[in-house]
């Protein structure tokens, strides 16, 4: 069985939730191969967060270049085919940096490649069976890759359960000094943060949705709070931003916005076909209304029949009580 | 500035519903309708723009068979100057890398300054634009919503992260960009511009004219095939959570956190 | 020819002969003002090709009611009887006109009418018509200036009004009137004092007035006072004449024309281009209006022809709501564009575009088509076709909002805007209950029917929507009509796709849709749908008899074959609003009142604004996926008409009037105190009982025991 790694996205010295995910993945693949976790970047925060990776992963290699303090995939790239053994599993996470990074490595290391994946069924002979969704969702597809000359994998954030592990005597391996020089034709120049004015609702996992049942402008800050403490973001049918309450960017329908979320909070919303229609994927969708013939209902997973605004403050504080704060955000 | 357009015909998600066939293999394709899959055509409209601004030509390419050059003649419409279909019976069943070797094929072939493609198509693979960069050894920029015309040799290029936020970058000529949705407007193509090309002549070439190995493409070199689809069980309609107003926060919460609605 | 008194072309003018003068002033007026409409026509020449002299019988009927009748005036009380006045006295005057300025020619030009009782008859009435011309210049000068109605004003992103060059026009015309009555009245007072009492100015006229004031003038005053009158006369007339087609004022010249070659099909979009049948089209190079020169010529003279009176914009659904668009901006800024493009003095230069330069494509957009303007414009100036021109030159320069993109995709591929499936247009007929006592053929081939039920496709597909399909087809089934459906072989009426400017979208949709008609061989065509009634009706070619439901129910209500139970709430007040389909633009405004009025027990009211001034609800088609720039809903300010009207239902008859309306009344806050139902609804619940209803749910209920049937009602 090849070698698994885990490439690890990391920010200010705080190693992102697909860590902890990818042992897990690991896990499916083969239990017993222990991952190996990759970091790469520069300075303290690449220690800080390799460090803390020795509580989970029996080994952990560190990358570390002046090129990489910004992770440009470009250049992680050209890292990752000077340190990656012939013939191993490399994980990445499925997101604006993975989506950069694996095709082409697939193609410098002469492996497979998979995206978006969402399950691994395990593996039989050289033959990885795993999971992945098309058409926005709509359907699953079993495929079957073949990884005699390895497989990089985009591991679609979220669909592994994360597992704790507790490494004992793990080890640091110093891979620095094995990249060569890094040649850059495509070169960093800035990010520029959006604003929260910018929100893009299509790109988000986690919406909570609000319609006229908030019955004011006002009740808003109800669904502001609570999609805080879900760590989501606010959007509407149109009848709200009608009325002005919240920015056409917030509009979820045929004449707004269309969202492929995870999961999907109707709050409010009768479920109008048109609002619907700015619906893709099949999301996990929750209704909340207090008109139990709210066609809303027909469409949803989980229907809750009671009247937002007090329903939602209710949710809002027991989720606090109960849940993790968000980290790496 | 030489433009070159990677399309694909894909089924209309927006106009479809996605269900499986009778047997378990496919998906129903019975009353599918196909078009231009949707970022694709964003490419093909920055293409247009740049080309506006900059002079040059749009060429649009797709690997597939004769009923794809029904998305070329679309874009042919819209401006594109001239469109290419890479045919050949020993392309199916290519996987992402497959297509990306018949592609490059092609590319060698001609002088590109600059390839697009769609960011990702109906498998979500968002795969061949990064692939096709890396054999071709050009820089490579995916989720691209800005593209800013530096000079001959350089774009700056923003590319859309987490947040709506976007990171900056310059990336030198010849390039690899995959474009996100968004990035413009489309003009539209109407029934009229369609008819207009309807009998424009539309170039094949198969495995001989561009030099592909045969052994590198096609189903037997496939490493990723795909075995079935199907539809994870789901239930009818939303089951209605009864009890106390606690005791179905406490049940939500539980819900939302395995599919991830929590952090 | 009058004794005593010379004419004035024997009076000396300084070193000038009157003759030579006014001889002069003749020649050079008009032939300044032929030489300048000769310029006005010139871009009416580069024009497109309009078919206007078709049915001349008919073309001279609307002249004789709408410039002659003046019909459309009296619908502003006060100024259209300003203008009624205005325009009689200028008719009365231009015989006076002519007789005058002809003397000035010649010594011995006499008309008919000059001499003998009628002679002495039309003297009076030209003395009064002068009167009331220029009280009416005063009247409307006050009113401009110290009442100045909301209509006339003139948006700031508009440009500039010309309220100077407006009190000029008066004050020249007033000028003219008092110098033909000073002439007159200096006359007289000659005569009367030679003792010579030829003709008595009109008793209370001005001229009269005049006279009196200088009946004690020196001779030799008078003389002067009627020839400087005259010169004064004789300047001012062709001064005006000459001004007048430089503004809108031109408009008394162009009028005549206007009405004469004004649109005779209501309902009807004009072709893509007159003269070119469809088979042609695809030869055509350019689709639409994108430069001036695009107008067709009746077009370029409906900018000449307006009066800028504001009328049209004041009853624009769009303009109230605060979006982008007013009429008689749309006609002014065209009109401007022609003066500057092509001057009378100074070379023309046409050839820009129009959209991007004094048209914002929003616009564009913004108009529902709802026939309002082209109702109330007293010259008859057309707009809905210019608009659909505009908007097929968008369409084929492929500048497109992309909210409008997605439907009309799906329309090309699905037949819907909705991109629903196809297949699935008839599944409105399966709900549960409903097939077991309404069953609905489909007209495939299998199955025929004499009379066809044309859904259209936001009937057959929107859930609230389908509700007024079911309700027609068991008012169908009632009355006893073998009908049918076309199911998935019909497709979108192209009705607003068509006023979208997708034309060759809508031929596809309709030769299709015609297709499919033939093929299922029905006699008649019944919709509950106005705009596909309209696209049905004017749209498309050889078809059977088509009608809405409204008039459908009306004839059975009528005859009695149809019995309507009592309301049950007695309390609810209704009001019909007309859909523009139905109402405006095809003039049914009784049958569904009747309808309302035949349910024992109404009560209903009448909005302010009802029939041809119906407000339009927001429009439908295309129109629902537009996202208009507006400060309010127009479906808003039509809800809270009905309730200013003391209504608390809405009662319409178009599923889109529906959908605006009830969206409406929650924005506005109304939820609970205002309903809406359509018609076809309304008229289901009342259909006394027979039984039906029961016995079908009574069969759901041994089908499925565990399932309640929800009985509708």
């Amino acid at each position: 069985m090849a070698r698994i790694f885990a490439y690890i996205e990391h920010k200010d010295g705080l190693a992102n939730d697909s860590a902890i995910e990818f042992l897990g993945t690991a896990k499916k693949i083969d239990p017993a191969v222990s991952p190996t976790a990759i970091v790469a970047g520069f300075g303290a925060g690449l220690d800080t967060t390799c460090n803390s990776l020795l509580n989970s992963y029996a080994e952990v290699w560190k990358v570390a270049h002046e090129a990489l303090a910004y992770p440009n995939a470009e250049l992680v790239r050209q890292a990752l085919v000077a340190i990656l053994p012939a013939g191993c599993i490399l994980l990445v996470p499925h997101d604006h940096f993975g989506i950069d990074l694996s095709p082409g490595l697939s193609i410098d290391t002469n492996s497979a490649f998979a995206s978006d994946v969402v399950d691994i069924e395990g593996v039989e002979g050289n033959s990885l069976k795993l999971v992945r969704q098309e058409f926005g969702g709509q359907v699953s597809a079993h495929v079957r890759c073949d990884i005699s000359s390895g497989a990089i994998l985009n591991i679609r954030p979220g669909a592994f359960k994360p597992q704790e592990t507790l490494a004992l005597n793990a080890v640091l391996v110093d891979k620095s000094a094995e990249v060569g020089t890094l040649t850059a034709k495509r070169r960093f120049v800035e990010t520029i943060i959006a604003d929260g004015g910018g929100v893009d609702i299509s790109k988000e996992p986690v919406l909570v949705s609000v319609g006229r049942g908030i019955q004011e402008k006002d009740n808003l800050a109800i669904v502001q709070e609570l999609a805080d403490a879900m760590g989501a973001v606010v959007s509407c049918s149109r009848p709200v931003v009608d009325a002005k309450w919240l920015e056409k960017s917030r509009q979820v329908g045929s004449s707004g916005k269309t969202v492929k979320p995870k999961v999907y909070l109707a709050c409010g919303i009768s479920g109008s076909f048109q609002h619907l229609a700015g619906i893709k994927g099949n999301p996990f969708l929750v209704a909340i209304n207090k008109n139990p013939k709210a066609p809303i209902f027909q469409v949803a997973d989980v229907g809750i029949v009671d009247d937002i605004l007090e329903f939602l403050p209710e949710l809002t504080s027991q989720i606090r009580e109960t849940c993790c704060v968000s980290a790496g955000k | 500035m030489e433009i070159l357009v990677c399309a694909r015909r894909v089924p209309d998600t927006s106009e479809n519903e996605i269900e499986l066939n009778n047997s378990g293999n496919d998906i129903e394709r019975d009353d599918l309708v196909y078009s231009i899959n949707e970022p694709d055509n964003y490419a093909v409209e920055e293409a247009l723009q740049i080309v506006a601004r900059e002079g040059g030509h749009v060429t649009v390419v797709t690997v597939g068979s004769e009923e794809d050059e029904e998305v070329l003649r679309r874009e042919m419409a819209m401006g594109a100057n001239q469109a290419v279909l890479l045919s050949d019976e020993a392309f199916n069943g290519s996987d992402g890398q497959g297509i990306a070797t018949i592609l490059k094929a092609y590319i060698v072939k001609n002088h590109y300054d600059l390839i697009l493609t769609g960011v990702q198509a109906e498998d979500g693979a968002a795969q061949v634009g990064g692939m096709l960069a890396a054999l071709l050894d050009y820089p490579y920029a995916s989720l691209v919503n800005s593209i800013q015309v530096l000079d001959a040799k350089k774009l700056k290029v923003s590319r859309e992260i987490e947040g709506g936020s976007k990171e900056v970058n310059e990336i030198d000529l010849p390039c690899v960009l995959s474009i996100q949705t968004g990035i413009n407007e489309p003009r539209y193509v109407g029934m009229r511009g369609i008819r207009q090309v309807a009998s424009v002549e539309i170039p094949t070439l198969g495995l001989g004219e561009l030099g592909v190995d045969a052994g590198a493409v096609g189903e037997a070199a496939a490493k990723v095939k795909r075995v079935d689809y199907f539809v994870p069980v789901a239930g009818k309609g939303a089951e209605i959570l009864q009890g106390k107003r606690e005791e179905i926060i406490t049940k939500l919460i539980e819900l939302m956190k395995a599919k991830g609605g929590l952090k | 020819m009058l004794a005593g008194v010379l004419s004035p072309e024997q009076a000396t003018y300084g070193v000038i002969s009157g003759q030579v003068l006014f001889m002069a002033i003749h020649v050079l007026g008009l032939s300044a003002f032929g030489y300048i409409v000769a310029r006005r026509l010139i871009p009416l020449f580069r024009g497109e090709r309009d078919i206007r002299f078709d049915r001349p019988l008919l073309r001279l009927k609307r002249v004789l009611q709408f410039w002659l009748g003046q019909w459309k005036h009296p619908r502003y009380r006060f100024a259209g009887t300003l203008h009624i006045l205005i325009f009689t006295g200028f008719l009365v005057l231009a015989i006076r006109a002519f007789k005058v300025l002809l003397l000035g020619a010649s010594e011995n030009f006499t008309i008919a009418t000059a001499s003998g009782s009628f002679g002495h008859f039309y003297e009076i009435v030209t003395d009064y018509a002068a009167t009331v011309v220029f009280l009416c210049m005063v009247v409307a000068a006050i009113r401009r200036m110290v009442f100045k109605p909301a209509r006339y004003a003139v948006p700031e992103r508009y440009g500039k009004g010309h309220p100077a060059d407006a009190i000029f026009l008066l004050g020249l015309i007033a000028l003219l009137m008092v110098a033909d009555s000073l002439y007159e009245a200096s006359k007289a007072a000659s005569l009367a004092q030679q003792g010579k009492i030829f003709e008595l100015p009109a008793v209370f006229s001005l001229p009269w007035v005049l006279k009196n004031v200088l009946a004690t003038a020196p001779i030799s005053t008078l003389w002067n006072l009627y020839r400087g009158a005259y010169l004064v006369h004789q300047l001012t007339f062709y001064f005006l004449l000459c001004y007048r087609p430089f503004g809108i004022q031109f408009h008394v010249e162009t009028s005549l024309f206007n009405v004469f070659f004004g649109k005779l099909d209501r309902g009807t979009v004009k072709p893509v281009k007159w003269g070119v049948p469809d088979e042609q089209l695809d030869q055509v190079k350019s689709f639409g209006v994108k430069k001036f020169e695009d107008f067709t010529w009746k077009h370029m003279l409906d900018f000449y022809s307006c009066a800028d009176c504001g009328r049209c914009s004041d009853n624009c659904p769009a303009n109230a709501a605060g979006r982008p668009l007013s009429p008689r901006f749309l006609t002014i800024k065209a009109r401007d564009y022609s003066f500057q493009h092509y001057p009378v003095f100074g070379r023309s230069n046409g050839n820009g575009s129009l959209v991007g330069s004094i048209y914002s494509e929003d616009e564009i957009w913004s108009c529902t088509t709802c026939g309002a303007c082209e109702e109330e414009c007293p010259l008859l100036v057309e707009y809905i076709d210019k608009i659909v021109d505009l908007r097929r030159g968008l369409i084929d320069s492929g500048n497109v909002p992309q909210t409008l993109q997605k439907p009309l995709k799906a329309l090309e591929t699905r037949g819907n805007p909705y991109g629903k499936l196809d297949k699935k247009r008839a599944e409105w007929t399966k709900a549960e209950e409903f097939q077991q006592s309404c069953p609905v053929k489909i007209l495939d081939g299998k199955q025929s029917a004499d009379t066809l039920y044309f859904v259209d496709s936001i009937t057959s597909y929107d859930d609230r929507m389908q509700a007024i399909g079911r309700a027609t087809a068991k008012i169908l089934r009632r009355i006893g009509l073998n009908f049918g459906i076309l199911g998935a072989a019909e497709k979108d009426s192209g009705h607003e796709v068509r006023r979208f400017g997708e034309e060759t979208l809508f031929r596809a949709l309709r030769d299709e849709n015609a297709e499919a008609i033939k093929a299922s061989g029905v006699q008649r065509i019944v919709t509950a749908d106005p705009h596909a009634y309209n696209a049905l009706k004017h749209d498309y070619k050889n078809l059977p008899l088509v009608e809405h439901m409204s008039q459908v129910i009306a004839r059975e209500v009528k005859s009695g074959r149809l019995e309507l139970k009592p309301v049950e709430n007695a309390n609810n007040v209704y009001t019909y609003h007309d859909p523009c389909y139905l109402g405006r633009h095809n003039q049914v405004y009784d049958d569904p009142r009747r309808v309302l009025d035949a349910i024992p027990g109404l009560k209903r009211v009448e909005m302010k604004r009802s029939r041809d001034r119906s407000f339009c609800c927001g429009g439908g088609g295309l129109m629902l996926f537009y996202e208009p720039k507006e400060e309010q809903r127009m479906g808003v300010l039509r809800v809270k008409m009905a309730a200013e009207a003391g209504a608390n239902v809405i009662v319409t008859a178009c599923p889109y009037c529906m959908v605006n309306i009830e969206d409406a009344i929650k924005v506005a806050g109304l939820e609970g105190k205002m309903s809406a139902i359509d018609l076809a609804e309304l008229v289901e619940k009342q259909l006394v009982d027979d039984g039906s209803a029961i016995k079908a749910a009574e069969i759901v209920q041994q089908e499925r025991p565990e399932s309640t049937p929800a009985l509708v009602g």
